[in-house]
């Protein structure tokens, strides 16, 4: 007599397949949910409320946190992020793409040799990355001192504490970001492509800018977006180099977090910080779309 | 490198930038002056003072505490994780969603959990670091070894339940040996990225045990001193090391 | 669907002249001392294995494969005002040469219009003409509605055709095309044949077609150049290539037939330990290569005369027509006969093979 076995069958068949499934995905999936999209709604929550007095919230509902970010002082220091990270992203971009477009063109045995002394400086210690820099530009530091030597200037330059310090500090942090993308867009590039528009009379500036550039544009737009967003939300560099002059967004969120311990304006910029990042993406994923002309039609 | 004419330029001005900061480190960290910039000869002086730095070696231990369990937790969970979307679930939603802790900026990262710590009442210790450190060493864990499996034919799993192996003997013997490359490299990367991490521990840790980017913090504001040198040149041996061991490991895993 | 065979009593005018042309990639000689002729309008195969070089040969002359030595000269005008120009001196965007790739290499990001207009729009040509020619193209291979489409939304076809129309509206006085029925399914491979060939007579330009597939090279091509190690075989056309093979390569890689080896004797060929008469030995003495198509074969019923014998190994029937192959001792390979009709002699019988040892063909050994 047949019997309905509780470990054959297609019903026993589905309950192993999803079981297989929860033990695999299950603890991860807990995990972050717990320990990153709890938190970050949390944010989302605390941004809508009105500060306590020892830090921390009160549950009274409010959106004066959102009003506050269009003070003129806020204005500011938004407006001089988005300067620096948009000025950082453009010098990354300048140096990044000729140099992952060279590296792509690199004979195989050269390429993965140079993709790893690109992203090594990565993987070392930011801060003394970041140190590292307050060490060059110093007025007493190597490039002031050949500088002077060398006679081009009669007296050190205050290269320290500037702007152009925390520019400099930004893109030395995040170059190595942009080249990789970048690096994978054009090594992907399909090169009979190239040679189709050469055959069909481009010369090479033409094919660069008619194939090669339009192709490799959602690769370095990752690239920029990887730049650009983390540059906003960076407060060691702007300290470090800036020497405090220079505030950022980053800085804020900080300070509101450990000095003036107002949580909810502190969720709400980094609430917008998130806000731009999913923009910036979303947009990435539209261009990239129009330019491979996948559509929904 | 004759092939790429113009391109040079770029190609060798980015290493120099790239590199030179980090040169000069290193340079200086074998002065034997006391004063930074003049030269006045090769000292190992600077490493022994190190040694002896107790905030220093506080700092390292509590920092290797946290590196380690860290990344045994994350390789974990991360390896499961990236089994589970590669092999069972096949979401790119879900794929999406176990590699977005890498994506997200720290910073928010940091405060979020400073929030959800306070809030669970959770005090601030080196474990609460450890804990933030595996939420996104799983994603980069997660994020090498789904690379791998898109590398690997899932019909190798097939054809041994096909033979008749049951699914854990299956997960062992077949699926865990041709990972393992990705595995280790995935772990160093997680070991050092905590070794590294600086924002995230900043706002997690509590104000007793601090981590050694955190120490390294403090003496920065202060300014430049030869023992930072020192420590940051033997960091960088060390980061170097470990991502250029991954690195080898990865691309044995290639001729597999 | 063969074409018909050029009568040597045309004058034809030459196109492309390519002579001596040699590549190396090391140790491997991609291309040793190639030389042939192109004449113009005339559909033209490289057919030939994998590895034999006709890629590379495709790409020398599109510019994108540097030669070791040889020329390759193209003539420009007509009657009078031709002049033979150094095709080698050319840069590849301004040779009058245009591929068509076999992976069609359309650009993703234009749409179908502005991909056929570009090669125009390099050249300088107005803007009216280059709308007015794109829109002309469009027509003659039929895609006229699919002008805005982009190419991740086309078929496999209609991907062709408009790489197709990319290189033909420019006009070139030579169009390669790689490999270009090879991504497409049966069914659509037989009609782009037919497509082929009208255009290439409807748009009067010279087609160089590179293929690994025979039957392909046999029904489009009005001469085929068989290519192998680098070197060219034969050059002719097909009906030449199929009953008058060069060597026993050329003999073997077109059609399907049965390959006899043996030593001239006299009047005839000593193999397999006995003498077969041959009616043209052609001049050939020592080890020679007797080839018998399948149509040339005929079987009898074992006992009559015949030249050889043997045992019935299988049969295969087509509706119209069917092949018997038959073991012959001696041989490595059964000897294949093919009749109109259903097979006559079954499995496991013993037949006497026989043929007109006027129409056989005996060919030297080695290429």
């Amino acid at each position: 007599m047949l019997t309905a076995s509780r470990t054959s069958g297609r019903g026993a068949a589905r309950r192993r397949a999803l079981t297989a499934q929860a033990v695999f995905t299950g603890p991860g999936l807990i995990y972050i949910t717990l320990f990153m999209s709890i938190p970050v709604l949390l944010v989302l929550v605390y941004s809508f409320f009105e500060r306590g007095r020892f830090g921390g919230i009160t549950w009274n509902f409010t959106l004066d946190n959102y009003a506050r970010v269009l003070e003129p002082v806020y204005l500011n220091v938004f407006g001089d992020s988005l300067v620096i990270a948009g000025v950082t992203t453009i010098i990354a971009l300048a140096i990044g793409y000729p140099t992952a477009y060279a590296i792509a063109r690199l004979p195989t045995q050269w390429r993965s040799i140079a993709l790893v002394m690109v992203v090594l400086p990565f993987w070392t210690n930011f801060l003394i990355r970041t140190y590292a820099w307050i060490v060059l530009l110093n007025s007493e530091g190597p490039i002031n001192s050949s500088l002077v030597d060398l006679g081009v200037i009669s007296a050190p330059i205050g290269m320290l504490y500037t702007p152009g310090a925390v520019i400099a500090g930004l893109t030395y942090a995040y170059l190595p970001l942009v080249i990789l993308p970048v690096y994978a867009s054009v090594e992907r590039l399909d090169r009979q492509l190239l040679e189709a528009a050469s055959n069909l009379g481009a010369s090479r500036a033409r094919v660069f800018l008619d194939v090669t550039l339009p192709l490799t544009l959602p690769g370095a737009m990752i690239g920029a977006i990887f730049v650009f967003v983390p540059s906003l939300g960076n407060f060691v560099v702007p300290e470090l180099l800036g020497g405090g002059k220079t505030v950022m967004v980053g800085n804020l969120i900080r300070d509101q977090f450990l000095e003036a311990r107002d949580w909810p304006f502190g969720a709400v910029l980094a609430l917008l910080v998130i806000a731009l990042l999913v923009f910036l993406f979303a947009m990435q994923a539209m261009i990239a779309r129009r330019i491979n002309g996948i559509s929904r039609a | 490198m004759r092939s790429l004419g113009w391109l040079r330029l770029p190609l060798i001005g980015a290493f120099t930038f790239l590199y030179i900061p980090i040169a000069v480190l290193v340079v200086m960290s074998f002065n034997a002056s006391k004063v930074p910039f003049v030269w006045t000869g090769f000292s190992t002086r600077w490493y022994g003072e190190l040694a002896s730095n107790d905030l220093i070696r506080e700092g390292l231990i509590n920092t290797l505490i946290v590196a380690v369990g860290a990344t045994v937790l994350a390789t974990i969970l991360g390896t499961l994780i990236a089994i589970g979307v590669a092999r069972y679930v096949r979401s790119s939603v879900l794929e999406a969603y176990s590699l977005a802790p890498a994506i997200i900026p720290d910073l928010v990262l940091a405060i979020g959990l400073l929030a959800f710590f306070s809030l669970v009442g959770v005090t601030l210790s080196l474990f609460s670091v450890l804990l933030a450190h595996v939420v996104f060493g799983m994603a980069f864990v997660a994020a090498v070894v789904i690379a791998r499996l898109g590398q690997t034919d899932p019909s190798l799993e097939e054809a041994s339940r096909d033979l008749g192996a049951s699914a854990v003997a299956t997960f062992i013997r077949v699926t865990l040996p041709s990972l393992g490359p990705a595995i280790l490299a995935g772990a160093l990367l997680v070991f050092t990225l905590s070794i590294d991490e600086f924002v995230v521990a900043f706002f997690t840790d509590g104000p007793s045990t601090p981590t050694l980017p955190i120490v390294i913090y403090s003496m920065v504001r202060f300014g430049v001193t030869p023992e930072i040198n020192a420590l940051a040149t033997l960091l960088l041996l060390v980061s170097f090391t470990i991502v250029i061991s991954a690195q080898r490991i990865t691309r044995l895993t290639d001729a597999v | 669907m063969t074409s018909t065979t050029v009568d040597p009593g045309d004058a034809r005018e030459i196109l492309l002249s390519v002579s001596s042309v040699s590549k190396a990639y090391g140790p491997v000689r991609a291309l040793d001392d190639v030389s042939l002729e192109i004449w113009r309008n005339e559909f033209f195969a490289l057919l030939g294995p994998s590895g034999c070089g006709k890629t590379t040969l495709l790409r020398a002359i599109a510019g994108f494969e540097d030669l070791d030595g040889g020329s390759i000269t193209i003539m420009s005008g007509e009657g009078p005002d031709a002049a033979s120009d150094d095709l080698l001196a050319l840069p590849p965007n301004k040779r009058p040469v245009n591929l068509m790739f076999q992976s069609y290499a359309l650009f993703p990001h234009m749409s179908v219009r502005k991909n056929i207009a570009y090669g125009l729009e390099r050249e300088g040509v107005a803007r009216a003409e280059v709308a007015a020619r794109v829109s002309e193209v469009l027509a003659t291979v039929g895609l006229e509605d699919k002008a805005s489409s982009r190419p991740a939304q086309l078929s496999g076809g209609q991907k062709q055709r408009v790489a197709l129309a990319r290189a033909i509206v420019k006009r070139p006085r030579l169009l390669l095309l790689d490999e270009p029925l090879s991504a497409l399914d049966r069914k659509v491979r037989a009609e782009m044949q037919i497509e082929l060939k009208r255009l290439q007579s409807e748009v009067g330009i010279t087609f160089v077609v590179v293929t690994h597939d025979q039957e392909e090279a046999m029904s489009m091509a009005d001469r085929i150049a068989v290519m192998d190690g680098g070197r060219v075989q034969q050059v002719a056309d097909p009906v030449t290539l199929y009953g008058q093979p060069a060597n026993v390569f050329v003999a073997g890689f077109i059609g399907s037939g049965t390959l006899i080896p043996g030593v001239i004797d006299g009047a005839g060929l000593r193999a397999l330990g006995r003498h077969i008469p041959i009616a043209d030995t052609r001049g050939l003495a020592g080890a020679a290569v007797l080839m018998l198509r399948p149509e040339q074969v005929r079987l009898v019923d074992s006992g009559e005369i015949a030249l050889l014998d043997g045992e019935v190994v299988e049969t295969h029937f087509y509706g119209g027509s069917s092949t018997t192959s038959i073991r012959v001792a001696g041989l490595d390979n059964p000897v294949i006969a093919s009749q109109p009709g259903a097979p006559v002699h079954l499995v496991g019988e013993r037949v006497g093979i026989t043929w007109d040892s006027s129409s056989s063909v005996l060919l030297a050994v080695g290429p």
